[in-house]
């Protein structure tokens, strides 16, 4: 009842034109989803339903390495760029002004610098220290184009910070870490996570810096995708895909519960001031 | 001033704070006892929150020193020192609920659980907040959170406590509320409080004495009645209370009296330390400027009643002066008002008038003076 008086209420115009934005948005993600479950080895006709691709898929070693590399790639670039990120935006915070523009203006410099051009010199400096390429160059590769990301969150965090709440902490007999630990981190936590959401997308489905920093044993998924597709896109990959698509939802669900929780003791608390 | 056996808490010695090439605080000495509650009264930006911050450590001292029960403290980080603040704004911690909140200092100090949980209990109770234990600072008011954040500093029992203008944000009502509460509190407590306002009322009703600082200057510092009733400086005569002020200037001193001249009129006056030829001030308070039809002895100050202002319990005059300078006069409801435009002259009871040196006197003493200590090096 009330739905429908709702609905009422909008002219066609304003229900037709999001439906067709979603439409724009979604199909695509849709046809990769049906075709994943097709039988035929072409993606034109739906012939009938099978999940035999997934089983296929998880058959094929090369791609599962490719796939455990990425996890561990994103793993450690997201656990190391949020620690390094957030310890950087806490210490900006306290920094004298002068010295945080120049520093926070050069945080930017490496978001817009081409992709390409950040490969290019990466792979630059690690033959010149003599690194072969590997996971390692690989970790330190994401770690270098998610950190930057991690900071401007995790700061656009403490910006609006009231600078008494962590005096009353010291003031109470916290000591410097303590006062981290017990008062920044909790206050900051929603940055923090978002922070990391970020650089673990990133990471995941980098491509181009990933291109020029993986060796032959440390290749990822979306590198090895791209080398599958070259010879058509084969149904296994449209299942990929749609695992992809899948674990990427749960992700943004976590994140936006977790969030979400936080959010509400923070969110209620800047509403009385 | 000071008695003998009371202990100095607080002292502090020729301390000087500087931003850059701003000093903000100039020269400051102030001895604080035990169990007293001292209030830094003075208008906005002259240095009261700053004195306060450099006492709880979280800025240094650019010259000087702070003694905290005789113990210089200048290496000592706010964790360290034995005082603990009430924020202006509460500071409470919006993630936590009000008693981890009222236990944090507790956990710093590694305090077992359940004494924890009795001392909160304790608190919550003095604070009158029972039952809010698990609220978020966001679900409370803000006398609620004030109460919260005085409970939270006086769980560690400090030595002193540092309030920044703890009420200015609250209802006048709730104000009046909370200032007898917290001026029972610290009697009970027995804890010495430092209080920071720019409220006099506030600084009149509830201190033991008042520093009154002007510009990053100790103007004075006094029990209340002493600050209201004799002033030291202009600047104290002017911001504590209304006042009329007179500039007069000395035309005679005879023994134990002095002859001076206003603009409008002259009047001889009780005083000592006053030379002849002098510039000074007069200050009377409107209770005690007085207006009579009749010529009174001593004054010769005449003025014209130019209108009468009920305000409530008092009433008001204004009168002119021929200069045009207007007062002040507050009567009792009781005491029948001259008609207005009436001729009428003015005067005040002896010792009501509060006479003090010019401050461009004093400069002029100054340069005086070391004109004579350069021209002596010279020689
Ligand atoms: N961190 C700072 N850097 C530079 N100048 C400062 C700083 N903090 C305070 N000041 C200056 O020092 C002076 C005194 O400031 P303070 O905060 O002590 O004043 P206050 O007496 O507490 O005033 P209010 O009643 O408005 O709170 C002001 O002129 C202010 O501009
Ligand atoms: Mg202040």
């Amino acid at each position: 009842m009330k739905l429908k008086r709702k609905l009422k209420e909008y002219k066609p115009i304003s229900v037709l034109y999001p439906c067709l934005v979603y439409l724009f948005l979604y199909v695509p993600i849709l046809v990769v989803i049906v075709f994943s479950f097709n039988t035929s080895r072409m993606n034109i006709v739906f012939e009938g339903f099978t999940v035999e691709w997934y089983f296929k898929m998880f058959e094929n070693r090369q791609l599962m390495d490719a796939f455990r590399n990425t996890l561990l790639v994103a793993f450690f670039s997201t656990v190391i760029s949020v620690i390094m990120g957030t310890l950087c935006a806490v210490g900006l915070y306290k920094l004298e002004s002068k010295i945080k523009n120049i520093i926070s203006s050069s945080l930017y410099i490496p978001i817009v610098i081409p992709e390409i051009v950040f490969g290019i010199a990466l792979l630059v400096f690690f033959s010149s220290v003599h690194l072969p390429t590997s996971m390692l160059t690989l970790i330190i590769s994401h770690i270098t184009f998610s950190l930057p990301f991690v900071v401007i969150t995790v700061r656009s965090r403490i910006a609006g910070f009231d600078p008494s709440i962590l005096e009353a902490a010291r003031d109470l007999g916290a000591g410097e870490f303590r006062t981290f630990m017990r008062v920044t981190l909790p206050m900051i936590m929603p940055g923090v996570i978002s922070g990391g959401m970020l650089a673990l997308t990133l990471s995941l489905d980098d491509v181009v810096i990933s291109f020029f920093m993986a060796g032959t044993e440390s290749t990822t998924l979306p590198l090895k995708i791209l080398g599958m597709v070259r010879k058509g896109v084969s149904p296994d990959v449209n299942a990929l895909s749609t695992l992809m698509i899948l674990g990427t939802i749960a992700i943004m669900l976590f994140s936006q519960m977790i969030q979400g929780k936080i959010e509400k003791s923070r969110e209620a608390h800047s509403g009385v001031e | 001033m000071a008695k003998m056996q009371d202990k100095v808490m607080i002292r502090l010695r020729d301390v000087d704070k500087c931003y850059g090439t701003n000093k903000v605080v100039k020269s400051l000495n102030l001895d604080i006892r035990e169990g007293e509650f001292l209030t830094l009264l003075g208008p906005s930006g002259c240095g009261k929150t700053t004195t306060l911050r450099m006492i709880a450590g979280f800025e240094e001292v650019t010259e000087g020193q702070i003694f905290l029960e005789g113990e210089n403290v200048e290496d000592k980080k706010p964790n360290q020192r034995d005082v603990n603040t009430v924020f202006q704004n509460y500071a409470l911690f919006p993630h936590m609920n009000v008693e981890d909140n009222i236990a944090f200092g507790l956990v710093e100090k590694k305090v077992k659980k359940p004494e924890i949980k009795r001392r909160v209990g304790e608190m919550l109770k003095m604070v009158q907040l029972e039952g809010m234990e698990k609220r978020l600072p966001a679900q409370m008011s803000g006398g609620q959170k004030q109460r919260v954040a005085i409970a939270r500093a006086l769980i560690n029992r400090p030595k002193v406590l540092l309030l920044d203008e703890p009420l200015g944000a609250l209802d006048l009502k709730l104000r009046k509320q909370m200032q007898f509460e917290l001026k029972h509190l610290q009697k009970k407590l027995g804890i010495t409080f430092i209080y920071v306002t720019h409220d006099q009322e506030e600084a009149l009703t509830m201190s033991d004495r008042i520093a009154v600082m002007n510009q990053g200057i100790l103007e004075q510092i006094g029990a209340p009645e002493e600050i209201y009733n004799r002033p030291a400086t202009k600047f104290v005569a002017d911001f504590i209370g209304e006042t009329n002020i007179f500039e007069a200037y000395v035309e005679e001193v005879m023994d134990g009296r002095i002859g001076i001249s206003l603009e409008a009129g002259t009047a001889a006056v009780k005083a000592a330390g006053f030379h002849k030829e002098e510039m000074v001030y007069i200050c009377v308070r409107p209770e005690n400027l007085k207006i009579s039809a009749e010529p009174v002895i001593d004054f010769n100050i005449r003025g014209k009643v130019k209108e009468h202002v009920f305000i409530g319990s008092v009433n008001k005059t204004i009168v002119e002066l021929v200069n045009g300078q207007e007062l002040k006069i507050t009567t009792q409801p009781d005491v029948e008002l001259l008609s207005m435009g009436s001729e009428v002259n003015l005067f005040w009871n002896e010792g009501k008038g509060i006479l003090l040196h010019t401050k461009e006197e004093q400069i002029y003493n100054l340069i005086e003076n070391t004109v004579k200590i350069e021209g002596g090096g010279d020689d």
